[in-house]
């Protein structure tokens, strides 16, 4: 599968585990879901590969800031892009706790939201598959003058004059 | 007023590039209804009964004369020769084209407006107190902060996919106008006991179907964060809004069900680690803006005007008008004029596109070319020479604009109801025209005193019927249009909800239950001071439901 990294259109790499079964788990690069993380954090910590996790809008960011240092990359789903949870998780992530690895949009990510997500902090993007991603891609382009301080843009417009 | 600067203008051409694409976009099925729903939201378009409406914003109310002949030009080429002021001080039109918004946007935007955030679950137009800078009662000027807010809010990357719709209001006078107490974030400019300026913050406040006056969250902040605890407030509410229920989404339930002091721990919370941000506003930017909204240039006058009182003393009609219509100004020998949009044979708030012209004409010509719109469907030309009204109202009285009933009974509060709007249960503008037509005499209108009723075609309350001092809703029994009433609402600084008062009535009945209240009110009243709202709130609201019930 193809995602959006820093900009452009790369293979992905990871593999997404589904359930709450640690043994289940297999070789390589993984993102785990938060619940399975709770649930075999001593397990995964042991295993070789790569460590990501995956949050649901309903999970709280702050359970995972004392593991921040374990992941490279961390997943938020947008089970509808019209559940606007995960903007402020990434504000949190980047810069309230300092998170600088991978910040992965996934689930219903679209051409129209990336432009906010990116402003939010993330880096990198697997879209809705219904939506050719070359399509995607060009939402990073929508606006180039921001008003507000963000993940990307440390001062707001009134600061900048 | 503000005037953009080249980043300003070049975010909006950016917006109306993006939505042009959104557009294209769509028409091609490369987007699907679903995901356009909200992109063509946040651009203000509703897929109403007969066509898209297009809602397009008047930041707290303000509009220069440019700007309103622009919004003629809208309503003549790419709609049917009118528009519809709201009671958020935006206008609508109620017959676009799909094809033609880009392009509609793209003459906003020439003119400095935009139609954005007019709609969807993100941070709405902005409101304000349409006498704001003219008022004596005015701590301080709430428009530029509201601008400061405005261009904050503009393309939120965080805060545009929110639970539901959030509402900000600002004011700076002591008597509210802006109904501040029924926004999601109500803001009014306030002192602290060392007599410096800031502001208090209410949260929670919304009509809808499940109506509530706002809180109190914070009663003083430092002016320069306006913006950080604006932040903390709705970072809040998108974490922990409610998002399995529509009907349950707004702030004021996640407030309501938190309780007001669990809610406002959370924001403090939130808000300490933010205070110092880069977000934090700079004097300078306040000054900045503040330059934009200096004083014109006001003739030195004196304050009584002969030539005025004769007139009045000479004509009952414009005496009439300026004792109604007219309202004192801060700057001896000026007064505000209220331009009424609730005459016979319109729906309230429907101006048309020669009406938009004349207005803006009038505008330049004895108000320093601006324009304010009003939360209760009326506009305002804020700064007019007393020794020129005569001329002025007999401008206005050729051009049907002229009705001398702000405040009283037919000064209503409507929404376009099911003769335009998909969620309606019922229609409202032909209940409006029942009332203007049976309460047509002024002198009985004087009589009643101030009265406000306000109607909405559903529960969704877009007519604010929850804050009238008599409430209409229309609602569906069984195919069949019925009317329920409320008493006991108000929007101003003794907000409250109405409550009601029993079974709905048809359309024809409506008008005589209103005469059936009215009556008790007259027969009640202690004198003629006591308003409807005060004798009902003294008496109770049994001696009204009994008599209107007293056939059925």
């Amino acid at each position: 599968m193809q995602i959006i990294k820093s900009n452009e259109i790369v293979e992905d790499t990871w593999t997404t585990v589904e359930g709450e079964d640690a043994s289940a788990v297999g070789e390589g690069d993984v993102i785990v879901p938060f619940a399975l993380w709770q649930a075999a954090r001593e397990t995964l910590k042991g295993r070789n590969g790569g460590l990501g996790i995956l949050l649901e809008p309903g999970d709280a960011v702050e359970d995972i800031i004392d593991d921040l240092d374990r992941f490279q990359v961390i997943a938020l789903n947008f089970p509808s892009f019209t559940d606007g949870r995960h903007y402020s998780t990434a504000r949190l992530l980047r810069e309230r706790y300092g998170y600088d690895r991978e910040l992965r949009a996934v689930g219903d990510v679209l051409r129209d939201q990336i432009f906010y997500m990116h402003r939010c902090g993330f880096d990198a993007y697997a879209p809705n598959p219904r939506h050719p991603i070359e399509d995607v891609l060009k939402g990073l382009k929508d606006f180039t003058v921001k008003y507000q301080p963000a993940a990307d843009e440390p001062e707001p417009l009134f600061r900048r004059f | 007023m503000y005037q953009y600067n080249s980043q300003d203008r070049q975010i909006q051409q950016e917006r109306v590039q993006q939505f042009r694409s959104q557009v294209q976009r769509r028409l091609a099925g490369e987007l699907s209804e679903e995901e356009f729903r909200p992109l063509r939201l946040m651009n203000g378009l509703y897929l109403q009964l007969h066509a898209y409406m297009l809602r397009v914003a008047v930041p707290y109310g303000l509009l220069s004369s440019r700007q309103m002949r622009m919004l003629a030009h809208i309503a003549r080429k790419y709609d049917k020769g009118y528009g519809h002021f709201t009671t958020r001080q935006n206008i609508q039109y109620n017959w676009i084209k799909l094809t033609d918004v880009p392009d509609i946007l793209a003459d906003l935007a020439s003119v400095e407006m935009h139609a954005n955030q007019t709609s969807g679950n993100c941070i709405r137009n902005i409101s304000s107190d349409e006498y704001a800078g003219v008022i004596a009662d005015e701590l301080e000027d709430p428009r530029p902060y509201a601008e400061i807010a405005r261009q904050y809010s503009t393309f939120h990357p965080e805060f545009s996919y929110l639970p539901r719709k959030f509402k900000l209001a600002f004011t700076g006078a002591e008597t509210d106008r802006t109904a501040v107490l029924f926004h999601d974030i109500g803001i009014r400019l306030v002192k602290n006991e060392a007599g410096e300026v800031g502001f208090a913050f209410y949260a929670g406040g919304g009509m809808g179907r499940t109506p509530m006056v706002g809180k109190l969250v914070r009663a003083w902040i430092e002016k320069e964060h306006l913006l950080t605890y604006t932040e903390a407030i709705m970072r809040v509410y998108n974490r922990y809004g409610r998002r399995d229920n529509k009907f349950k989404a707004r702030i004021k339930i996640l407030v309501h069900e938190l309780g007001i002091e669990e809610f406002t721990r959370e924001v403090e919370e939130e808000f300490a680690h933010i205070k110092d941000s880069s977000l934090k506003l700079t004097q300078a930017e306040i000054d900045r803006v503040k330059a934009y909204f200096t004083a014109p240039d006001y003739k030195d006058l004196p304050a009584d005007d002969e030539g005025l009182t004769q007139a009045m003393a000479d004509n009952r009609a414009f005496a009439n008008w300026v004792k109604h219509n007219t309202v004192a100004h801060k700057v001896p020998g000026y007064r505000a004029i209220v331009v009424s949009l609730k005459t016979r044979g319109v729906a309230p708030g429907d101006v048309t596109d020669d009406q938009m012209e004349a207005i803006a004409d009038l505008a330049d010509e004895y108000s320093f070319g601006e324009i304010r719109t009003t939360h209760q469907q009326n506009l305002v030309l804020a700064d007019v020479e007393q020794g020129r009204l005569f001329e002025l109202w007999e401008r206005l009285t050729g051009l049907h604009l002229a009705t001398a009933n702000v405040g009283t009974l037919t000064d209503i509060i409507c929404c376009p109801g099911l003769d335009y709007c998909s969620l309606a249960n019922a229609r409202s503008i032909p209940i409006a025209e029942r009332i203007l037509e049976r309460f047509d005499d002024l002198d009985h209108l004087y009589d009643l005193g101030e009265i406000r009723i306000k109607m909405s075609g559903c529960i969704n309350a877009c007519g604010h019927h929850h804050a009238g001092h008599i409430g209409i809703l229309g609602v569906d029994k069984k195919g069949e249009e019925l009317y329920q009433i409320t008493l006991g609402g108000s929007a101003a600084d003794d907000a409250s909800v109405g409550k009601i008062i029993g079974p709905g009535f048809p359309a024809e009945e409506v008008v005589p239950a209103i005469e059936k209240l009215l009556d008790v009110y007259v027969e009640q009243r202690d004198g003629e001071g006591e308003r409807f709202l005060d004798t009902l709130r003294r008496i109770g609201v049994t001696p009204f439901k009994e008599r209107v019930y007293a056939d059925h």
